[in-house]
């Protein structure tokens, strides 16, 4: 009788799992912040593959269960290590949805696998269990591929979607849930298993498919939050505490970084799951979007280069056009030519640039882009009245100015880069077309405003060409020596 | 039933982790932290490989516990490289600029 040995073998797997906890609380902390968060993120990848020694170590999987885990783990892993690697830096939203939804389909098929097919009958927890595992994970699976399938353009919003008649569709769906959730504990393999999966997996469609492009990365982290969720429930359906505790911990983070996101893009979550898209209807009737603007000023690439080449100090104010058009590199280049010409560049980005929060660090940081000049709208906002040149590509609503001064527009109270304080501001833009809240820009006719109508890297091309014939770059002359320093 | 009072102290607790964690997160952060925390979610990697040890080789059960693996991991190794290929363009930056300052002047 070997006590010790016997008592080790029961303490390992606790220890293994309380260090994977510590990690995994170390790692999301640390992930907020820009020093840490590299290690941050391996540090919580280190916890998650102790977590899966220490499991395989408690479970002792037989040989046959191993043919299947290499399977699966060859599989899976291999998909996400191609995926992670191919995948463009502006693809980042649509491809956090299809991980997210892929983690909801595994709790899913956990849940169905133990109501199906475990030959013990489970207990009333993991029943239930199993309810929020199936309805959590088919809502993530479902919701989020259709958040895929809508940022990758795939699918567009239908018309229906946009009428009340939705509100309905849903709220019948729910009640199906409901009605499968009730049923389900009492036979976990009949009928109601079926109904709750089939309700929940088109209530996730029903939910995700009215909501706008631009909404998108809310509800992304929304399902996100969700997705932790199920990964809790399937942790009470197999009894695993730890698969619990870091499931809880990733739905609650992921709640506070939706509200977070909200807050940064002034939207409301409530507005966002049930009030529709934003402008949509904008999309149909193109002549309406166009009207209502009387004093525009429109200009060639050359005037705008002109008036880059003689500016002392430049900012570029990118957007989702730029993020669309891909043409971060060419405005590394512009920025590198202006540099060389003596010219202060730098960057401004409002918290929702791109084409989700944060995207757009994430693109000109992948451009080669100077951290240091890439400045947060608090930094640059009191820079903008001794700007010579303000450049805005692909960026609207976080440029108008009405969101300060207009107490009636529904834009008001967002928080905006104020470049309408610099002298002269360029809008490159590839029509006159509303942003995604449908609402007209005010900048558009302030005296010093003109819009060079374009597909950003067109433009931004057209301006290095027109630079580099005027001779700028070529010798560093002229006001050089005050930027070097 | 000590164990679920147990385990719903867990899950109690571990949400209020969850809620604290995450205080306030520089926008720059945005997209790599939901990566990155859309990657841990992918802990679900234990229910399935639970399921497929559990499973006395009842083929429907591994069948699924294999193919929920394979989901799971996909979202967890896909998560966490992708996470790491957008925060090391952040770290190469700082890197490059640190060197690139005492050749300017």
């Amino acid at each position: 009788m070997d006590m010790t040995q016997i008592d080790l073998m029961d303490v390992f797997p606790y220890a293994i799992d309380l260090v994977a906890v510590l990690l995994l609380a170390l790692g999301i902390k640390g992930l907020s912040k820009v020093s840490s968060a590299r290690s941050a993120n391996g540090l919580a990848a280190l916890a998650i593959g102790l977590a899966i020694v220490g499991l395989l170590v408690q479970l002792q999987p037989g040989s046959t269960a191993w043919i299947w885990i290499a399977a699966g783990t060859a599989l899976g892993g291999l998909a996400g290590l191609i995926t992670a690697q191919r995948v463009p830096m502006t693809a980042m939203p649509e491809t956090v949805a299809l991980f997210n939804g892929c983690g909801g389909m595994a709790s899913l098929l956990v849940a169905l696998g133990v109501a199906l097919f475990q030959s013990s009958e489970p207990n009333l927890v993991s029943r239930i269990s199993i309810v929020i595992s199936v309805f959590v994970g088919a809502i993530t699976f479902s919701g989020s591929i259709v958040a895929m399938a809508k940022l990758q353009g795939w699918l567009d919003t239908p018309a229906w979607t946009q009428s009340s008649l939705r509100h309905g569709v849903n709220l019948a769906l729910a009640i199906l849930c409901l009605v499968g959730a009730i049923g389900l504990p009492i036979e976990p393999s009949g009928w109601a298993l079926w109904v709750l999966l089939a309700a929940s997996t088109l209530l996730g469609i029903g939910v995700t498919l009215p909501i706008g492009g631009a909404d998108m990365p809310v509800v992304i982290s929304l399902l996100n939050s969700y997705s932790g969720v199920a990964a809790a429930a399937a942790g009470f359906v197999v009894g695993s505490q730890l698969l619990i505790v870091a499931g809880a911990m990733v739905g609650a983070a992921g709640l506070i970084l939706t509200q977070v996101m909200c807050t940064a893009m002034n939207r409301s979550l409530v507005s966002v799951l049930f009030g529709g898209a934003l402008g949509a209807t904008s999309g149909g009737s193109g002549g309406a979007s166009e009207t209502g603007y009387t004093r525009i000023t429109s200009c060639s690439a050359e005037e705008c280069a002109m008036a880059l080449e003689q500016a002392e100090r430049v900012v570029f104010v990118p957007g989702y056009g730029l993020a669309v058009a891909q043409a971060q590199h060419s405005l590394r280049e512009l920025s590198k030519l202006l540099e060389a010409h003596g010219v202060e560049v730098s960057y401004a980005i409002h918290p929702v640039a791109g084409r989700m929060p944060g995207h757009m660090n994430v693109l000109l940081a992948e451009a080669d882009v100077p951290y240091e000049q890439l400045l947060e709208m608090d930094t640059i906002n009191p820079e903008f009245p001794r700007t010579d040149v303000v450049i805005v590509l692909g960026a609207n609503d976080v440029v108008n100015p009405d969101a300060k001064s207009d107490p009636t527009s529904p834009l008001y109270g967002m928080p905006v880069l104020e470049v309408d304080q610099a002298r002269q501001v360029f809008v490159v833009k590839r029509s006159l077309g509303a942003g995604y809240a449908g609402i007209a820009n005010a900048l558009f006719e302030l005296p010093q405003t003109a819009m060079v109508f374009g597909d950003a890297k067109a433009v931004l091309n057209g301006l290095l060409t027109e630079l580099r014939s005027m001779g700028v770059g070529k010798t560093s002359v002229g006001s050089a020596p005050k930027a070097t320093t | 039933m000590s164990s679920l009072s147990e385990a719903l102290w867990v899950l109690l607790l571990g949400s209020l982790l969850g809620l604290e964690l995450i205080g306030k997160v520089p926008p720059t952060l945005h997209t790599p932290l939901m990566s990155g925390a859309n990657a841990i979610s992918g802990i679900t990697v234990l229910a399935s490989l639970t399921l497929i040890a559990q499973a006395n080789d009842n083929q429907a059960l591994l069948l699924l516990g294999a193919l929920s693996l394979g989901f799971a991991l996909y979202n967890l190794v896909g998560g966490f490289l992708v996470t790491d290929r957008m925060l090391a363009m952040f770290s190469r930056k700082s890197k490059s600029n640190s060197k690139a300052n005492p050749g300017g002047t």
